[in-house]
This record gives C-alpha cells, structure tokens and sequence, in this order.
C-alpha cells in the first residue's frame, strides 16, 4: 500500500470500517510513512478530543421521570382501575359470588372501554359538528367575543387562544356533549381541515399533547394542563395536529 | 400486546437508550431546554410505534426518531435554519495535512472542542456525534440519516477537518482560555 492508496483509507481505518487485509496493510503503510502516520495520530486526538466524557449529555433525572410519568398516563386503561378492587375483593366472598363475579367480568371485559366509548363520542361530535352545518354558536376569529361566550353556559371558563399566527386560526365555537356532561368546543382551520377542540375540567394530572388514537381516518390527540382536559379532533394529519396541540398547550 | 406490558417492553428495550437520545437532542439543538422537549417527544413518538419497532438495534431506531423529532421541530421553530442547503463549496476547508500543523490537545480543552462542535453546520455536527459519541457504524448512521454511506463518509471528513481548523485557530490564538 502507497500514500495514494493509504490516504482515503485512514478515517476508515480509525473508525473501524476496514476488513482485516486491508487494515493489516494500513498497520505496515503506517510504520514506514511519516506522512500518512502524522495525519493517523492527528485523526486519533481529535477523536479522543470529541470523546471527552465531559463533552456528552446524558439525560437529566427530570426528564427521565417525566417520560415515565407521561408514558405510565398513556398507558393507564380506564377500566384498570374498577379491576383492582374486584380482585381485592374476590378472595372475601363464597363460591358461587365468585363465579357470577367472573361472569360479571366477562361481560365488562367484552363492553368497550370507557375511554374507547369516550374517543367514539368525541370522533361522533367532531363529524356531525362538519355535516349538520351546525360547527359554531359563535362565530369569530376574536379570541375576545368567544371566550365571555361561554360565561353562564358552562360551568368552567374554557381558556380561549387564536392561533393565526402559528397558521391555526380560530373560527369560533360551541356547547358539545361529551363524557356525560356539557362541554366546550372551539374550532380551528388549518386549510380546508377543520380541528375540533373539546374541552372540559376534570382532575387529571397534567400530560403533555400525545397521540391518542385514529378513528375512521380522524386523528385524537390529548392532553390534561391546569385542572382541564382537551381532545383535539381533525382530520389533519398527525403531524400537524401534533403541532397544533403543542401551539395550544404552550 | 396488553398496554401495561407493552410499557414494560419499552422500558427494557428502548429507555435505556435515553442518554444517547438526549445527547443527540442536545447537540442537534443547542441547548437544554428545546433538547429536552425533543428528546421527551421523540421517546413518546417512539413508545407509540413501538409496536412497528423490528429490528435488533434499539438505539439506533430511538436515535432517528430523536433526529425527525428533531428536524419537525426546527422546520417548526427555525423555519430559516431548516432550509439552509448545505453548500459544499462554501464549506471546503483546506487539507490540514498540508498546513502541517499538530494539535497539541491537553486537559481542559473540553470547552474549546465543545465551541467548535457546536459552529458545526448541522448535518455534519450529527454524524460527528452519531460516530464518535455513539460509536455507530458509517452503515448505521447511513439509514438512520437516510443518506448513502458515501455521504456518511465524506460528511465524516469534512467535519473532521473543520473541527481540525477551529481547534488549530483557537489554539493559535493562545489557547483556550
């Protein structure tokens, strides 16, 4: 091997990328050429330079508590709960209620869930509010005549944000149904697509805009911030949904 | 898969490569708190297609979701960094090899190779740490930048040499302070 041949090689080399006849090669080229082995130790030092220890970031304790915490509310089934305290109670009660409580099991396991039934409902909302012509009660790109809108008719203050600048405008909103109670709804356009945003208080923990589900081509995304909980409905792709949601979280 | 035992899998397979999501998150974007958000995102991005996740190197599929998390976030927050071309003319650098100049590097230069990592443009600075913080094959780092090993290479070199010459100027200039 001469310098033409061993020089393009060298990174290769000291990365490891070279088969075993041609890093023997380079090893003979390396002894006998001063050239080719000063510019080996330069790569080697710079290579241990960017290897500093004290130049990698490994991650914070916060963070990694915080992807666990959010990972474990995406991952809490909402029937988990009334399971547990089945199952506490199997142990205490006699032969024959323990069967008809497993046959009472088998009927709860076989309804869809809670959260399922909840993600129908908001997907159902979301596509009558396009078809029925009915979207809005309120119709404004004024963040300020929609927000006292729904002063008396619900019983929460819904926060109310234009998001025109981030290519999100408002376009007003209105009173839904949902999870058993009123709630409010506030619809955005990005293009042609419109988003629908509900919104209602409850005592989740606070979780940051995530993925949800995909429902007849209709994408779910929630999130829980300041004792309220939001599900934004679109048709938009993930993505950009995804953005939207982050744009109304932050 | 059951959900609870779904996160488990996660937990085991692919949180353990939450560092090297980080620091990948961190380099891309520069400092602690868009890294963060990157990093989280990408690992909730990660644990949804988890389920879609095949192959046999975890780290390196969590590691390019962190880097499309990434990209997403720039177009998103820095419209104008993320439709800088990398114009190769502009960034030749002349071959250190021929200035002949050693690199005499010493304890306590950490802050001077961390200045000149950061100047790096972009898509070299992510093959710089997918390398040599990573330790990732060119094969590796080609699929997870989705670009041919050849361009991995010769991303490799440029880099190389302009971290070369920012390292050279500094200590020219007295050494790091």
């Amino acid at each position: 091997m001469n310098c033409d041949q061993a020089q393009p090689l060298i990174a290769a080399h000291a990365d490891g990328e070279l088969d075993t006849v041609r890093m023997l090669e380079m090893e003979v080229h390396l002894s006998t050429c001063p050239a080719c082995s000063q510019a080996w130790r330069e790569l080697q030092q710079l290579q241990q330079a960017v290897r500093q220890e004290s130049l990698y970031h490994p991650a914070p304790n916060a963070l990694r508590r915080r992807v666990l915490a959010e990972l474990k509310a995406q991952t809490r089934p909402a029937r988990e709960r009334s399971f547990g305290s089945w199952f506490r109670l199997a142990p205490a009660v006699s032969g024959v209620a323990v069967l008809s409580l497993a046959v009472m099991l088998t009927v709860t396991m076989n309804r869809p869930s809670a959260h399922d039934q909840l993600v129908q409902e908001l997907v159902s909302n979301h596509i009558r509010s396009l078809m029925a012509n009915h979207t809005l009660d309120v119709v404004s790109t004024d963040q300020h005549t929609v927000k006292p809108w729904f002063n008396g008719r619900v019983d929460f203050a819904p926060p109310v944000k234009d998001l025109a600048a981030q290519g999100f405008p408002l376009i007003g909103g209105r009173l839904d149904y949902a999870h058993n109670r009123t709630v409010a709804a506030l619809v955005f356009q990005r293009n042609k697509h419109f988003i629908n945003v509900f919104i209602w208080p409850s005592s989740e923990a606070s979780a940051a805009p995530t993925p949800d589900s995909v429902r007849q081509g209709f994408h779910l995304i929630h999130w829980s911030q300041d004792g309220m909980t939001y599900w934004a409905v679109s048709d938009l792709n993930e993505t950009e949904l995804l953005e939207f949601a982050w744009d109304f979280a932050g | 898969m059951e959900e609870r035992e779904r996160l488990q899998a996660f937990e085991q397979t692919v949180l353990p490569h939450l560092d090297a999501a980080h620091n990948l998150a961190r380099w891309l974007a520069g400092n602690d708190q868009d890294a963060q958000d990157v990093a989280q995102e990408a690992c909730l991005r990660a644990f949804k297609f988890f389920g879609s996740f095949r192959g046999d190197n975890p780290r390196a599929w969590l590691l390019s979701i962190v880097r499309n998390t990434f990209y997403t976030w720039l177009r998103k927050n820095r419209p104008a960094a993320a439709t800088v071309a990398l114009d190769d003319e502009a960034l030749e650098v002349a071959d250190p090899g021929a200035a002949g100049e050693a690199l005499q590097l010493r304890q306590g230069d950490a802050e001077a190779v961390r200045r000149a990592i950061a100047a790096l443009p972009v898509e070299f600075r992510e093959v710089i740490v997918l390398r040599e913080m990573e330790a990732m094959s060119y094969k590796d780092i080609a699929s997870l930048a989705e670009v041919p090993i050849g361009t991995v290479m010769s991303r490799l070199a440029r880099a190389r040499k302009l971290l070369h010459k920012q390292l050279a100027r500094e200590y020219a200039a007295g050494g790091p302070s």
